[in-house]
């Protein structure tokens, strides 16, 4: 009963979001007041189906429903309860399901927030929205049906991958899609922004909560993606450059880059279209991201069961919905011009700098995922692209970028007074590198040739971060939330080159082969293998070894590898055994058994590993304060809009509003 | 009146489209890496018979036929869900199934044998790897197409089922030189 | 002297990020030029079975198998070439890392650097349109309302 409920939920969906699409475009473009009243009716009905559907199917897992053929694909009666509601998502077709579900929230949150708005620019929005949600909601009832019946029901199911089976698994794929989905707002905007032809600094304003936020939330499931495969997968890596995770990442990239354009457009009109770009082009990755994970076009660690029906049919609404975005662009954005103008080392100067390295960067990520894919599609000679490739590549541009971010937090709008601020940005300076210099040598007693340069950068960052927020508070004057958020995603900007630099120059690693009873020393550690015991889990057999980590002398922990075999799957899975003292890491992972009673054990010492993932959390909290800004709900006056602007645009205000 | 350089993103969007569609199109074959031995001679080898314990399965007595290669082994989940349409191939009896047992456990292999039922004319046991890594086999199972003259002429890597057999292998099968003097 | 810092630092940053580890295999070959040459090379060949890792860092089967093969090798005698092209004439140049060099593959390697050039092209136009703008741009620089008001409050 359940499943087909849910099924008919999805179909009701559907049609509502197809309703929800209709009315929001169309009602504006014909100035039906009643259509437009329709619109938010329907995002209520659409999301009330939605969460109806994923709540028959997280029910058909609960109860272990293996007539349901997705139920019996992914969950097993030795599956933890736990576990069992994150199944709903570990595979393709639950997966989706989550994704609609998400846009639906968004739609939800944005239906409330474009009550403040002007009716048709508010109904446009959610009108594109509705167009994505039918253009997902379709292809999930036409290729991935959930509901999909098993006749006759499987006796027992195949459980869930036994790396999925992880609490960073009920977290990751929620908070990654809620950042993915998220920017689909800003995408809306933007269509909506063409659709009314008619793009000013009121709309970037609008617009920024919503960038900021979905960034937020993209970050935080990125890092804890990276953090759960650094102690899920065992050999202490936290970025593989992996197709799956570039494609995450890049819309990251994207959204850093609209984050700050937006910030230009809305304080002086600039960067029109290139801001439009920018919004098609986030949430463009975002669904390029999706067609790569499941169009069995990328094999990967994360690739869901390839099917290349799925990969036709993703790829036509992918050229339906950016390729409509991009005629709209083609057509609408050559009208937007501003003819405000700034100074060599004003703000926006460095802003223009920043969105042309990030794309950049975004451009080497894009061309290293899909080269092989490209050189393979045209019977080239498949082409191999991995980490030695990304890491040098990705630094290129943003070596640079980091290095002027201090110079841009210190530039004022539109006038270059940099020189102004010489003092400040030499002193700056020189303290970064002396502390640099200290930190590299003092603590770890030397380092490589980039390590001090990686530590100036960061700590150049923090200070002048703190200069202004320092001197506000000193003069008892407020610091609006948007400063403030900014202020602390820089710093965690720079706790990331902290983290990254410190973990890629002094990482200790060291494969031994040890013994039950036997000890090992690794830089300033002690490792004792005290012994090995069997042990068992809910679904799975393991060996366990028990591992006591000193320091001059002293135990400092117990640390607890497994190598567990899981039941159904039948595939072996190692559990590292993970401990920090005074902020380096250390990963112990099991082996093999190397006969005569020794095992291989591979001791890892990451300094500062921790603080890649802390720094994500630290520029999302950052984000998340920016993005809060009341600000941003208020329109600028129509004065301060209108004017500095050309003619021209006013014009095309006038003549194409409605 | 439109300026040229706003329709650059659509242009090379739709072109990005077109090479993905082609991407997605050959899927199903790209999944996997594609051998680099096709068309060359299959490594020799002399490997001890599973099955017949105390001979060898060499690659000198196997030549003058075309004769299909499956790499297998009983820790492998995928060799298991093959393993009916390899009892179905052989009862076509249109090329010996010569089996090869890679890094496997002696006993656990005969008596998998002997419950799911043996398809194969002989089974060599490759215990190190050695031939395994000559074929550059990197995940079983994987299922090679020997001609006549010793040549690898199809690899897939992945079950087989009846369908792919069809599709891949009997057409190969048909057009390789008949058995007669290399 | 940015752009000289600029080109320094674009010059040096494909250092940032080359790191040692060790392999996965505890035994070590005796002579420490083998061992770093074992080292390299297998941090330099994929494991096929895995996704964008080396067989240095992979724990399973095949990849502890290759390392054997290249350990074998390297103690022969072979040269780095010689295992290399081993490995590409039984698994196919997509067991190579760092793909090599070749007419193919330059497009991708100074990619980055003429994208570098390109933008750098790209800024300085923007910025002398700009700034030529800035002497007929009279607008105020207007703060924004809602903040003077918090401020006042």
């Amino acid at each position: 009963m359940l499943p087909e409920l849910g099924h008919f939920a999805l179909i009701l969906a559907m049609l509502l979001a197809a309703l929800q699409a209709f009315f929001g475009i169309l009602g504006p473009q014909f100035g039906r007041e009643r259509w437009m009243a329709a619109v938010t009716p329907a995002v209520a009905g659409q999301f009330v189906m939605v969460v109806t559907a994923i709540g028959c199917l997280m029910a058909s897992f609960i109860n272990l429903d293996f007539s349901v053929k997705y139920v019996a694909q992914n969950a097993n009666s030795a599956l933890p309860m736990v576990y069992r509601i994150a199944a709903v998502w570990g595979a393709h077709e639950g997966s989706l399901l989550l994704w609609i579900f998400l846009l639906g929230c968004w739609t939800v949150a944005v239906s409330v927030g474009v009550l403040r708005l002007p009716k048709r620019f508010g109904a446009r929005v959610l009108g594109v929205l509705g167009f994505v949600s039918f253009a997902f909601l379709l292809f999930t009832l036409a290729t991935s049906n959930p509901f999909l019946r098993l006749e006759p029901a499987a006796p027992d199911g195949q459980d869930l991958n036994p790396l999925l089976q992880d609490p960073a698994l009920a977290i990751h794929p929620p908070l990654l899609y809620t950042g993915y989905v998220g920017f689909a707002v800003a995408f809306a905007f933007a269509g909506a922004a063409m659709l009314e032809g008619k793009m000013d600094q009121t709309w970037a304003r609008w617009t920024r909560p919503w960038t900021t936020s979905a960034w937020a939330f993209l970050g935080m499931g990125i890092a804890l993606g990276s953090w759960w495969a650094y102690y899920e997968l065992g050999w202490g890596g936290y970025w593989f450059w992996d197709p799956v995770e570039n494609a995450s990442f890049m819309p990251w990239l994207a959204g850093t880059a609209l984050i700050h354009s937006l910030a230009v457009t809305d304080k002086r009109g600039l960067f029109k279209s290139w801001t439009l770009l920018l919004a098609i082009l986030a949430f463009s990755l975002s669904l390029l991201g999706t067609f790569l994970v499941r169009s069995g076009v990328t094999v990967s660690v994360h690739s869901f069961a390839a099917d290349p029906t799925r990969g036709v049919f993703i790829l036509a609404f992918l050229l339906i919905i950016i390729g409509g975005a991009l005629t709209l662009y083609a057509w609408r954005a050559p009208l937007l011009k501003s003819q405000a103008g700034f100074e060599f080392t004003s703000r926006e100067s460095f802003l223009l700098f920043n969105n042309i390295l990030l794309v950049i960067a975004l451009a080497v990520v894009f061309g290293g995922t899909m080269a092989p894919l490209i050189a393979d599609a045209l019977k080239m000679p498949t082409l191999s692209v991995g980490t030695p490739y990304f890491n040098p590549s990705f630094a290129t541009p943003m070596v640079p970028l980091l290095a002027l971010v201090a110079l841009g937090i210190m530039s004022s709008w539109k006038r270059g007074r940099l020189s102004e601020h010489q003092r400040t940005l030499l002193v700056t300076l020189g303290v970064a590198i002396v502390l640099a210099l200290a930190v590299s040598f003092g603590i770890w007693g030397g380092s490589r040739v980039l390590t001090p340069v990686g530590f100036t950068l960061a700590f150049w960052i923090v200070l002048t971060s703190l200069i202004d927020p320092i001197d506000r508070w000193r003069r008892k004057l407020t610091i609006s939330r948007g400063v403030l958020g900014m202020t602390v995603a820089h710093i965690g900007l720079a706790v990331l080159v902290i983290g990254i630099t410190a973990v890629e120059s002094f990482t200790n690693e060291r494969d031994i082969a040890l013994a039950p009873g036997q000890k090992a020393e690794q830089g300033d550690y002690q490792i004792h293998f005290v012994n090995l015991t069997p042990a068992e889990g809910p679904n799975y057999n393991a060996v366990r070894g028990q591992f006591v980590v000193s320091r001059d002398g002293k135990p400092l922990m117990t640390l607890n590898p497994e190598k567990r075999q899981y039941w159904v799957q039948r595939s072996v899975q190692t559990e590292a055994g993970i401990g920090t003292d005074r902020g380096t890491n250390i990963l112990i992972a099991l082996g093999e058994d190397l006969g005569a009673g020794k095992w291989s054990v591979r001791v890892q010492l990451r300094p500062l590993v921790n603080w890649v993932w802390i720094a994500a959390f630290i520029m999302a909290l950052g984000g998340g304060i920016a993005a809060s800004d009341r600000r941003y709900r208020t329109a600028r006056s129509e004065a301060a809009d209108e004017a500095g602007v050309v003619a021209g645009n006013a014009a095309l205000a006038k003549g194409k509003s409605g | 009146m439109m300026k040229t350089r706003f329709i650059v993103p659509l242009i090379v969007f739709v072109a990005l489209a077109g090479v993905l569609f082609i991407a997605v199109k050959r899927a199903p074959d790209k999944h996997f890496i594609a051998s680099v031995l096709i068309g060359k001679p299959a490594p020799e080898f002399k490997l001890p018979s599973l099955t017949n314990p105390g001979s060898n399965v060499t690659s000198t007595a196997l030549q003058g036929k075309p004769y299909v290669l499956n790499v297998w082994g009983t820790w492998c989940p995928m060799c298991r869900v093959e393993h009916q349409a390899l009892m179905q191939i052989q009862q076509l009896e249109q090329v010996p199934l010569i089996g090869l047992n890679w890094r496997d456990d002696d006993a656990l292999a005969l008596d998998w044998l002997a419950q799911l039922g043996n398809p194969y004319e002989q089974v060599a046991i490759d215990k190190q790897g050695r031939l395994a890594i000559d074929l550059g086999v990197y995940g079983a199972p994987e299922t090679f197409l020997i001609d006549a003259k010793g040549i690898i002429v199809h690899k897939h890597v992945g079950p087989l089922d009846m369908e792919i057999w069809k599709r891949d292998f009997e057409p190969k099968i048909n057009a390789a030189p008949a058995a007669g003097p290399t | 002297m940015r752009r000289a810092l600029l080109l320094a630092l674009v010059a040096f940053s494909w250092l940032a990020f080359m790191r040692v580890a060790a392999a996965i295999d505890p035994t070590v070959i005796p002579d420490p030029a083998l061992q770093e040459r074992y080292q390299k090379l297998t941090h330099e060949l994929r494991c096929m079975q895995c996704l964008n890792q080396s067989i240095a860092d992979s724990p399973v089967e095949l990849a502890g198998e290759l390392r054997n093969e290249v350990r074998e090798m390297i103690v022969e005698g072979k040269s780095d070439d010689e295992i290399r092209d081993y490995m590409v004439a039984r698994y196919g140049e997509f067991i190579l890392f760092r793909p090599r060099f070749s007419a193919r593959n330059m497009w991708l390697w100074l990619g980055p650097t003429v994208l570098l050039l390109v933008g750098a092209f790209i800024a300085v136009r923007i910025l002398r349109q700009r700034s030529a703008l800035v002497a007929q741009d009279d607008q105020p620089l207007e703060d924004d309302p809602p903040l003077e008001k918090e401020a006042g409050r």
